[in-house]
């Protein structure tokens, strides 16, 4: 892989004048993932959200690249539609044989986790080439912090309020990282925007790869989070370093886990302080609701060694 | 030229299978429901035998389907699907787009009835739901047509001045499973007739980067982007007559927006779309016989709407019934005759008009409801007054 300066040379996919917020971690994803596509030539897609609205506002356009949308719910079905057009025509002899373009497509986690599922798991299935990134960021943030079953537990959300009796969503993360690894598809892999080398490295591998490819993206939005704009990186690294978001990928069925150094461990409530959206788990009374959510994530943890053990001879 | 053709039976759905075929479009995404499967199954077999080039993506449900057809659309292919009722429906936000976005898709829709109760027979229910979507409606009688009607979609949806999703129906069982007495031109004919498509702004261009999907949702843009819509889709009706009489003059089979029969002299006129209009001209000639002057009128095309040629046709009519097979509940009015009674009282014929539904979810259509019809319609101008909307073969 280049090293960060010639990765900053590289041609920008999106270019700057959108208008995402300061810190937003959606734009961080499309740049680092672009600059994976190395020689290949792309088009994309993305799903109806934030990184959509603020990047195509009519007449103005950020994308240097070929772009899509189309709705909300099928990123997945769209991207499969542009894909399959490469094909046929190509078949049909009205694009050069050896012309090799890459399919890429965008959508939060509202539009992949939740409404968007069944037409990402429809176009992963059919095993179309074609990239599909999440960013994720925990919640519908473009109509205003409502939960999605991607928002973690014990997060404030304006769907899941905390009051005398709720504090924050009751309901643990759906895992969708896994999810798409049992489509046995090529290449899987959850990664951050704060951890860029190991990003971009992914998004090399997703790219090149011959057949469907899901990258799961930690996203951080500072207004859902109630964090500091220029905090999103950090926020990603604690979140790696809590094991709160293990950095891993599934290549081919063989899983490996991006361990965290004993000297870099943290516990999950570092990661869950700086957070507004997680700040009524630190009053007194919610001591075991930290304690639940710690369990989960030493829980996932397990789970991901087993898978690694279980694929070791894959 | 065309008593030369080899006639044959065939199903609608083979024909617009076949239709598909000689066209050959680039991406074909479709899911599978009664009864549009055998066109789907027709074309997969197509593809399995490498008859065509076309990329068949077996999509996980009729959203997708759309949703795949618009992006293949944008990417610069030549794209059909087909589908029916719940499919259409579900279907809905995508309709919008399709027409929205300038896809020239063509989609075959096999007329079926809506849920609740489920009931997989024909109707217009689901096709009356697109008709406010942006897409141009054709409406089969026959097999032949549902053929004929499929190709020239093809041609009106990608002609440059009209750049709109094309709805090629035909009723479902009657049209899509009835065998039929057909006809089908010679593949290069098909494929000399519809041309090489070449999109304007594909997405595949990586030389030339567009953006398809705009987010316009600042000061005027996206008012005037509707506009352009409706130009687009008002102009489409001279589009849709040029080209298919062009195909007229190749097949040797008549095409026109609107068929009209018996009008110039009936006193009583049946308007109807699709299939029924074979009952309607059965029963109308055993009145021929009888004497009594009556007609048939039958839209070939339903959007745009033939206005002027439905007034052209029964202004010297003394009553008109209009048989709607679906309802627009809370309407007075059912979709076809809400259109008739509109291009009347804009062209300033004031000619009384009783409604009909009838054959909903596939109800047998009688020779004697179409007679109770013409009855009505002399009892209409005499001055006897008749109730809103009446359903024909219920004991209401």
């Amino acid at each position: 892989m280049a090293n960060i300066k010639e990765l900053s040379a590289r041609p920008e996919g999106l270019a700057p004048g959108h208008r995402l917020c300061g810190g937003c971690g959606a734009s961080m994803a499309v740049r680092q993932v672009l600059m994976g596509r190395n020689d290949y030539e792309v088009v994309c897609g993305c799903a109806t959200g934030c990184l959509e609205v603020s990047t195509t506002i009519y007449p103005d356009n950020a994308w240097n690249v070929p772009f899509i949308h189309n709705a909300f719910e099928n990123a997945g079905a769209t991207m499969s539609g542009v894909e399959a057009a490469f094909k046929g025509m190509q078949r049909a002899g009205k694009i050069p044989a050896d012309k090799k373009l890459k399919f890429i497509a965008f959508g939060g986690d509202g539009g992949t986790y939740d409404i968007g599922l069944q037409s990402l798991s429809g176009a992963m299935e059919r095993g179309h080439d074609l990239v599909y990134v999440c960013y994720d960021n925990g919640a519908y943030m473009n109509t205003g912090i409502q939960r999605s079953s991607a928002t973690p537990k014990g997060a404030w959300a304006t769907t899941s309020e905390v009051g005398k009796v709720m504090q924050g969503k009751p309901q643990a993360r759906k895992d969708l990282t896994s999810i798409m690894a049992a489509h046995g598809i090529p290449y899987v892999a959850q990664a951050t925007v704060g951890n860029w080398r190991d990003l971009v490295n992914k998004a090399e591998k997703a790219i090149a790869v011959d057949g469907p490819a899901f990258l799961n993206i930690m996203a951080p939005c500072p207004r859902g989070w109630r964090i500091p704009s220029a905090m999103t990186t950090e926020i990603c690294r604690l979140a790696v370093n809590s094991k709160f978001w293990p950095l891993f990928e599934v290549e081919n069925g063989k899983w490996k886990l991006t361990p965290v150094r004993d000297k870099n461990l943290i516990s999950v409530t570092d990661f869950l302080k700086p957070q507004g959206r997680f700040k009524h788990l630190f009053k007194p009374g919610n001591e075991a609701l930290l304690e639940e959510i710690q369990a989960d994530v030493d829980a996932y943890w397990k789970y991901l060694e087993g898978r690694v053990e279980g694929s070791k001879d894959l | 030229m065309a008593e030369e053709k080899k006639m044959f039976s065939a199903t609608g759905n083979q024909m617009v299978a076949d239709a598909m075929r000689q066209v050959d479009p680039d991406v074909m995404a479709a899911y599978p429901i009664t009864p549009q499967t055998t066109i789907v199954e027709g074309y997969d077999k197509f593809v399995a035998d490498g008859r065509v080039t076309t990329e068949y993506v077996n999509v996980e449900s009729e959203h997708s389907a759309l949703s795949a057809c618009i992006g293949a659309s944008a990417a610069g292919a030549r794209v059909a699907t087909a589908t029916s009722s719940q499919g259409l429906a579900f279907m809905w936000e995508e309709l919008h787009i399709a027409a929205g976005m300038r896809c020239p898709i063509v989609m075959a829709n096999a007329n079926r009835a809506l849920s609740a109760p489920i009931n997989i027979h024909g109707d217009h229910s689901d096709i009356m739901g697109a008709r406010d979507t942006g897409w141009i409606i054709m409406f089969a009688e026959t097999a032949q047509e549902a053929y004929d009607n499929t190709i020239v979609s093809f041609k009106v949806a990608e002609d440059p001045d009209v750049l709109l999703p094309v709805l090629t129906t035909l009723d479902g069982f009657v049209t899509t499973h009835a065998m039929d007495c057909c006809v089908m031109e010679e593949d290069q004919t098909v494929k000399d007739y519809v041309g090489e498509y070449h999109a304007k702004y594909p997405l595949l261009d990586t030389a030339n980067p567009v953006g398809h999907g705009m987010f316009a949702t600042l000061g005027d843009g996206y008012m005037k982007y509707k506009y352009t819509q409706r130009e687009a889709i008002e102009g489409a009706l001279d589009v849709i007559e040029k080209h298919g009489k062009e195909w007229a003059e190749i097949t040797g089979r008549p095409f026109d927006l609107v068929d009209a029969w018996g009008t110039e002299d009936a006193d009583y006129i049946i308007v109807v779309l699709g299939s029924c209009a074979g009952n309607a001209r059965f029963q109308a000639r055993q009145l021929r016989a009888q004497g009594k002057k009556v007609g048939v009128v039958r839209p070939r095309v339903f959007r745009p709407f033939p206005a002027q040629q439905i007034v052209d046709a029964c202004k010297n009519a003394k009553a008109i019934g209009v048989i709607d097979r679906s309802d627009s509940f809370g309407s007075a009015h059912a979709p076809l005759a809400l259109e008739v009674r509109s291009a009347l009282f804009s062209a300033g014929v004031q000619i009384p008009v009783n409604d009909y539904i009838a054959g909903l979810g596939g109800a047998d259509i009688t020779l004697a409801q179409m007679e109770q019809v013409f009855t009505e319609l002399e009892q209409c101008a005499a001055g006897e007054a008749k109730k809103s909307i009446t359903y024909l073969g219920i004991d209401e």
